[in-house]
């Protein structure tokens, strides 16, 4: 472990922690100060056996089995009674004796294990942890064969719910206080806690607050015994029988390292990986249990293609006919709207697709609300950049201030939010929000709130103080939808020095930036605008030259459409109710000449497409996401037996190669290797100085706060209603003065409307809110955008529910 | 053994006609202490206490005066006194008698330990279930208050002092100190782990002192008589008075308060003898949690080093009796059934390892235990002793091991008679008829959720 200093210059400075030496069982070891005896042994290879013990929690001593004798403290003296190892910091000339050396040791251990088991069903056969056991391995390791207890075991009635995902059966528990600790240090939800006294002790619930938290699995994945279960996975498999590949999570930029276990050709569960530099050891409750999204009836097997105006199935070689020709007549004239659930090797796929094989720069990967300027920010500040140059998760937790624009890390990528928490309660980190109010989120990270009406973070960006090259600004994608916001950012980051990082919210959108599936941007950062850049990308593509004029971007390509001015449109997991006017997408879909589809589920989309090609699950083929940090992860392939084998570049190269063109590449791995053979672009960068000013129409009424809560009704968590359960309750939020000037107590419903639609919900009365201001989740229900509305929008808020 | 032996200081005022209000503890001198004390540096009431040798009261027996100094001094945090007044083991009886009688000398020594510690807000944790004396303390901190030696100012030394009274809610484990400091900010009581220690990370993560009711109580004595008045009394290194507790067999048992070192001996005497006809088989010298000690040490001073010569240790100086006609397994599985009721389910072996002795034991008792259950019974206790977070298993161990010590046979006729038999329990009631005793038999109500 090192640390990481900065001098005045700024420059990273490494020093050398201090460290001690000490001799465990007769070997020496040197290990930097602070550091406890159980990991000092493990350095030599020795496993003292645990449980309460983990890495990422504060010690708590209280399972007392890793005990070891301590000869030596370091001072001459030595300990009378054998020792915690898990609370015992390594001091210089220090001697411990492990159960490898030492009998007294040895025999408190086992003795340990013994107790443990006294009280414990040793229903093995039947318990999902079976197998894969704590326990179990450590009673076979360091326990006595046999028990000598003849006694009565305490029993409870099982298994209670501690939330709709999380099962608890009590009599299994160990009371290491683990998945407390957890709920409390690591993710602020100390909605779990031990109740009751000796061995009647016992992991509860607030009867009025269950422990609805976006990190719950966590929970079950690091109690080392069967008593936390979730109800997914409960009774679906035994662990020996799982097939276990490492992977990336698809849900959010966080960019997670995610173990997926399958079995009989289907993911049985998803488990956080161990990666120090991301996630650590942890994920969220959408990464780990919202895997379910392609189990549905709407799965698409086959390609389908319109026969009399009706879309029926049909072989692939029909389906690629057909598309070809649909493409040949736009001529040209043709926009490609990819979304944002593709691998950045798909996403390039897209890319090139539309340049090299379409010939039209109208590529843009935004399939949310955003706003005019963001394409030339995410050229000038995003893109063309890798990990070495991008701030990181590092970054986060040396940081002197980390100011949030627009960005709930809890909700839009909820492992950045437990690193800030991580940084604030180890190190007391200063966060400043700007938001409409301190949400959930913003008061478990301890936030300074800078109230801020939607329409005005410009004006409170420009007001922060105190920022210098230590700082990071994180700004989210909704700052785009307040004029001037990202013109803000941009120079405050460049007067203060502070670092900028713009975080997305689903997991291929920094690889789709990366890749060019915007209209101004080729790959690698390189201007469209750029003729040099241009060439640089036709010489690698191989390709005469590439559009010169900047493409439409995804609004413009909709109204094209659907004022007939598009003749072809090309889509990838894209829905109506993501954009900032459905009905507006709805017509461009109806009136669109010919609209190509590829897709896993059968969407909105599909009804109105000419052709449906059906593509690979996430866990059905391999490629690459890049999160925030610009890092890439590994997705791997699971399932190797897929009911859609076809992955999004073989139904683009097939396309490409019946079209006389050619994509460059087949799969994965040949996009990769063009994409990194292209490399960033080191020629001069697009300039952002600030992005045209939008009116909006003034008219009565609240400004419209809003945004997509983690579990909402999004498409990824379908067919896991015991994770959509978990979602947090739907409310529309006021401040006490405006609640109080419309007359609508805390409770009551109200009613949201816009020019297109209405939406009722629960008040929630906000105390540190800004006034005349709305606040309702984007997606949880009726969508907003059904209201016709964008955040920063006029809306008509009136008491009760909507007639 | 005369009434000469007796050194009442606490207890002085114990008989007077209300003692327990602020008029009557004036009259005795109440108080003088206090404002002599804030006459002085803080620093020479430290060291008064320290030469006076005063020891912990509580039962380990720790210098106070060592404990005070262990303060850090450039804290920025507020520092916090806290009396540990949560007596709850079995047998021990002398600090919740002394608050009831005489109130004031411990808010008199709270005052002026909480000066000396510059600390401006003392808490008196007391046990919950007394509440009678809960009020009696409330009154006199009310008393105080009015009378000017507590809040602000006090008796215009410029010096500001708050006195909280706080009851506990009915858990043994709320004796041990940092459960206590949880329990006092409201959590569960639940031991913390050390370091860092409460001197330095206490209540309220701030520098706090935790002293026993009767460690605070004997200051005002030695700040008003001095150091060497209070070295007069006791042995070596055991100086001073204590109150010592009799109860069980003896006809006259109660609080006589004595030199640290008088023997049982001597105190059964003052304690009017054994029971009429009896003589007496084991005792424990400071509360179920110190292993028995039997005749052989009558004559051993109850002292610190004395007790730990002998292999138990002083406690809290409370000396349950047992005649001959007593089980020592009953009287073993009763202690073990309270600290498996009192475990508070942090740590692995005082959770099932109390739950397991309990069991145990109930089959000896029954005359339903097996070949080798001592055995077993004994490295269970290897298996809890020294291992557990705190120091209640510790006495858990310590009743059964010290039983087994000295009345090994007793347990092993348990694998085949029960000990009703062999001891039959009216004859040892001391009150009531064997009636009574009836009941002991049925099994109590914390085992829901075990299937038989």
């Amino acid at each position: 472990m090192s640390v990481d200093t900065k001098n005045d210059t700024g420059a990273k400075v490494e020093t050398k922690p201090e460290e001690v030496t000490l001799t465990i069982d007769g070997i020496e070891v040197s290990v930097p100060k602070g550091t406890l005896v159980i990991r000092a042994a493990e350095k030599i290879g020795v496993a003292i056996p645990r449980f309460c013990d983990h890495p990422l929690l504060d010690p708590v001593g209280a399972c007392r089995q890793c005990m070891v004798e301590i000869p030596d403290m370091g001072n001459g003296r030595g300990m009378p009674k054998p020792q915690a190892s898990c609370t015992l910091e390594a001091m210089p000339g220090m001697k411990v004796s492990t159960q490898v050396s030492s009998p007294v040791a040895e025999k408190a251990q086992a003795g340990m294990l013994e107790f443990l088991l006294i009280n414990h069903p040793l229903d093995c056969p039947i318990c999902d942890k079976g197998g894969e056991c704590p326990l179990q391995n450590q009673s076979l390791a360091n326990g006595y064969g046999e028990s000598r207890y003849e006694g009565l075991k305490r029993t409870f009635p099982k298994p209670v719910n501690i939330s709709a995902e999380v099962l608890l059966d009590r009599e299994r528990c160990v009371l290491c206080a683990r998945c407390t600790r957890f709920s409390e240090q690591i993710s602020g939800d100390p909605f779990i806690a031990l109740v009751e006294r000796g061995a009647l002790q016992q992991v509860g619930i607030y009867e009025d607050k269950p422990y609805d938290s976006y990190f719950s699995g966590n929970v079950i994945q690091i109690c080392p015994v069967g008593a936390l279960t979730s109800v997914a996975y409960r009774f679906q498999s035994r662990p020996f029988d799982l097939v276990s590949t490492a992977t990336t999570c698809e849900h959010c930029a966080s960019g997670c390292q995610l173990r997926s276990d399958h079995r009989h050709f289907q993911v049985k569960r998803r488990l956080a990986g161990n990666t120090p530099e991301v996630n650590e050891e942890w994920n969220c409750d959408k990464g780990r249990f919202g895997f379910m999204s392609g189990r549905g009836a709407d799965r698409l097997t086959t390609p389908l293609v319109r026969r009399n105006g009706v879309l029926e199935p049909a072989g692939w070689h029909e389906a690629i006919d057909a598309a070809v020709a649909g493409l040949r007549a736009a001529d040209g004239r043709v926009g490609v709207l990819p979304g944002g659930r593709l691998t950045t090797e798909a996403a390039y796929g897209y890319s090139r697709f539309a340049r090299a094989v379409l010939g039209t720069n109208n590529i843009d990967f935004r399939s949310r609300p955003y706003g005019a300027g963001e394409a030339d920010f995410l050229a000038a500040h995003v893109a063309g950049r890798t990990l070495s140059d991008s701030v990181t998760y590092a970054d986060l937790e040396t940081a002197n201030t980390v100011v949030l624009v627009d960005f709930e890390p809890e909700d839009e990528s909820p492992i950045v939010f437990l690193r800030l928490r991580k940084a604030v309660r180890k190190r007391k980190l200063k966060v400043v929000t700007i938001a409409p109010f301190r949400s959930r989120g913003s008061a478990k990270l301890d936030a300074t709130l800078v109230a801020t009406a939607p329409g005005l973070q410009a004006q409170a960006v420009a007001g922060l103080q105190g920022l210098d090259s230590g700082s990071v600004i994180l700004v989210g994608e909704r700052a785009a939808l307040s004029s001037g916001t990202l013109a803000a950012v941009a120079e405050l980051a460049a007067t203060s020095g502070a670092r900028l990082a713009w975080i997305p919210r689903r997991a291929g959108d920094m690889g789709a930036v990366e890749a060019g599936c915007l209209p101004n941007l080729l790959p690698g950062g390189r201007g469209v605008g750029d003729a040099s850049a241009r060439v640089d990308v036709a010489a690698a593509w191989g390709v005469q030259s590439l559009p010169e004029e900047v493409g439409l971007d995804a609004s413009a390509m909709l109204a094209a459409a659907g004022e007939g001015r598009l003749g072809a449109l090309v889509t990838a997991g894209i829905e109506p109710r993501d954009f900032s006017d459905p009905a507006v997408m709805v017509e461009a879909l109806e009136k669109v000449d010919f609209l190509v589809s590829i897709e896993t589920r059968l969407s909105e989309v599909a009804e109105h497409a000419d052709v449906v090609f059906p593509v690979a699950l996430i866990e059905e083929h391999a490629g690459s996401f890049l999160n925030w940090e610009h890092r890439s992860g590994r997705v791997n392939t699971v399932i190797r037996q897929s009911t859609a084998p076809m992955t999004d570049l073989r139904v683009l190269a097939a396309l490409a190669d019946a079209m006389g063109a050619d994509l460059g590449f087949r799969g994965a791995k040949g996009a990769a290797e063009s994409l990194a053979d292209l490399g960033v672009w080191e020629g001069a960068r697009p300039r952002f100085t600030h992005e045209p000013h939008v009116e909006r129409p003034a008219s009565e009424g609240l400004t419209l706060a809003t945004w997509r809560q983690l579990l909402d009704d999004s498409a990824g968590v379908d067919h896991e209603p015991d994770l959509q359960a978990t979602a947090p309750v739907a409310v529309a939020r006021l401040s006490v003065k405006t609640a109080a000037d419309l007359g609508i107590a805390h409770g009551e419903t109200l009613t949201v409307s816009g020019p297109s639609g209405a939406l009722s919900l629960p008040t929630e009365i906000v105390a540190d809110m800004v006034d005349q201001v709305v606040w309702v989740p984007a997606n949880s229900g009726t969508p907003v955008t059904a209201l016709g509305v964008l955040a920063g929008d006029r809306v008509t808020v009136t008491k009760g529910a909507a007639a | 053994m005369s009434i000469d032996t007796l050194t009442p200081v606490l207890t002085s005022n114990w008989g007077d006609e209300r003692a327990w209000k602020l008029t009557n503890y004036e009259r005795r001198g109440g108080y003088k202490a206090l404002r002599k004390a804030l006459g002085m540096q803080p620093s020479e009431i430290i060291s008064q206490v320290k030469d006076a040798n005063l020891r912990g009261r509580g039962g380990a027996g720790f210098p106070t005066g060592m404990k005070w100094s262990f303060l850090p001094k450039d804290n920025p945090n507020p520092v916090y006194l806290v009396v540990n007044a949560d007596e709850s083991e079995p047998g021990t009886c002398k600090d919740i008698p002394l608050m009831m009688a005489s109130p004031h000398t411990l808010v008199e020594g709270v005052l002026i330990s909480a000066y000396a510690c510059n600390s401006h807000h003392a808490f008196i944790y007391c046990r919950g279930e007394v509440l009678h004396v809960i009020r009696r303390l409330q009154q006199a901190v009310r008393e105080a208050y009015s009378a000017g030696y507590a809040g602000k100012n006090v008796l215009g030394s410029g010096y500001d002092v708050e006195v909280t009274v706080h009851a506990g809610a009915g858990a043994y484990i709320c004796g041990e100190e940092t459960a206590l400091l949880d329990s006092l900010e409201g959590r569960r009581g639940q031991p913390r782990l050390r370091p860092p220690f409460p001197a330095v990370a206490g209540l309220y993560a701030s520098p706090t002192v935790i002293n026993n009711v009767e460690s605070i109580a004997s200051v005002p004595g030695i700040i008003g008589n001095g150091a060497a008045w209070f070295q007069a009394m006791g042995t070596e290194k055991s100086k001073g008075h204590g109150i010592f507790s009799l109860s069980g067999h003896v006809r006259t048992p109660g609080q006589f308060e004595a030199p640290l070192g008088i023997t049982l001996r001597e105190l059964i005497d003052l304690g009017g003898g054994m029971r009429e006809g009896h003589e007496l088989k084991f005792f424990t010298p400071g509360g179920s949690s110190t292993p028995i000690l039997t005749a052989e040490h009558l004559d051993t001073p109850l002292d610190f080093e004395g007790m730990a010569a002998a292999g138990s240790m002083l406690g809290t100086r409370a000396l349950q009796i047992f005649d001959e006609t007593t089980s020592v397994v009953r009287t073993t599985l009763r202690w073990v059934e309270f600290y498996k009721h009192e475990s508070c389910g942090k740590c692995t072996p005082c959770r099932e390892g109390t739950w397991w002795l309990v069991q145990t034991l109930r089959n000896l008792e029954a005359g339903h235990g097996s070949e080798g259950d001592v055995e077993k019974l004994l490295d269970v206790c290897d298996n809890i002793g020294g291992r557990s977070f705190c120091a209640l298993a510790d006495g858990a161990v310590a009743a059964v091991t010290s039983a087994i010590k000295y009345f090994r046979s007793e347990f092993e006729a348990g694998y085949t008679t029960p000990a009703r038999e062999l001891f039959p329990y009216e004859k040892s009631a001391l009150f009531g008829s064997a009636e009574d005793d009836s009941r002991t038999t049925t099994t109590t109500s914390d085992t829901a959720g075990v299937h038989a």
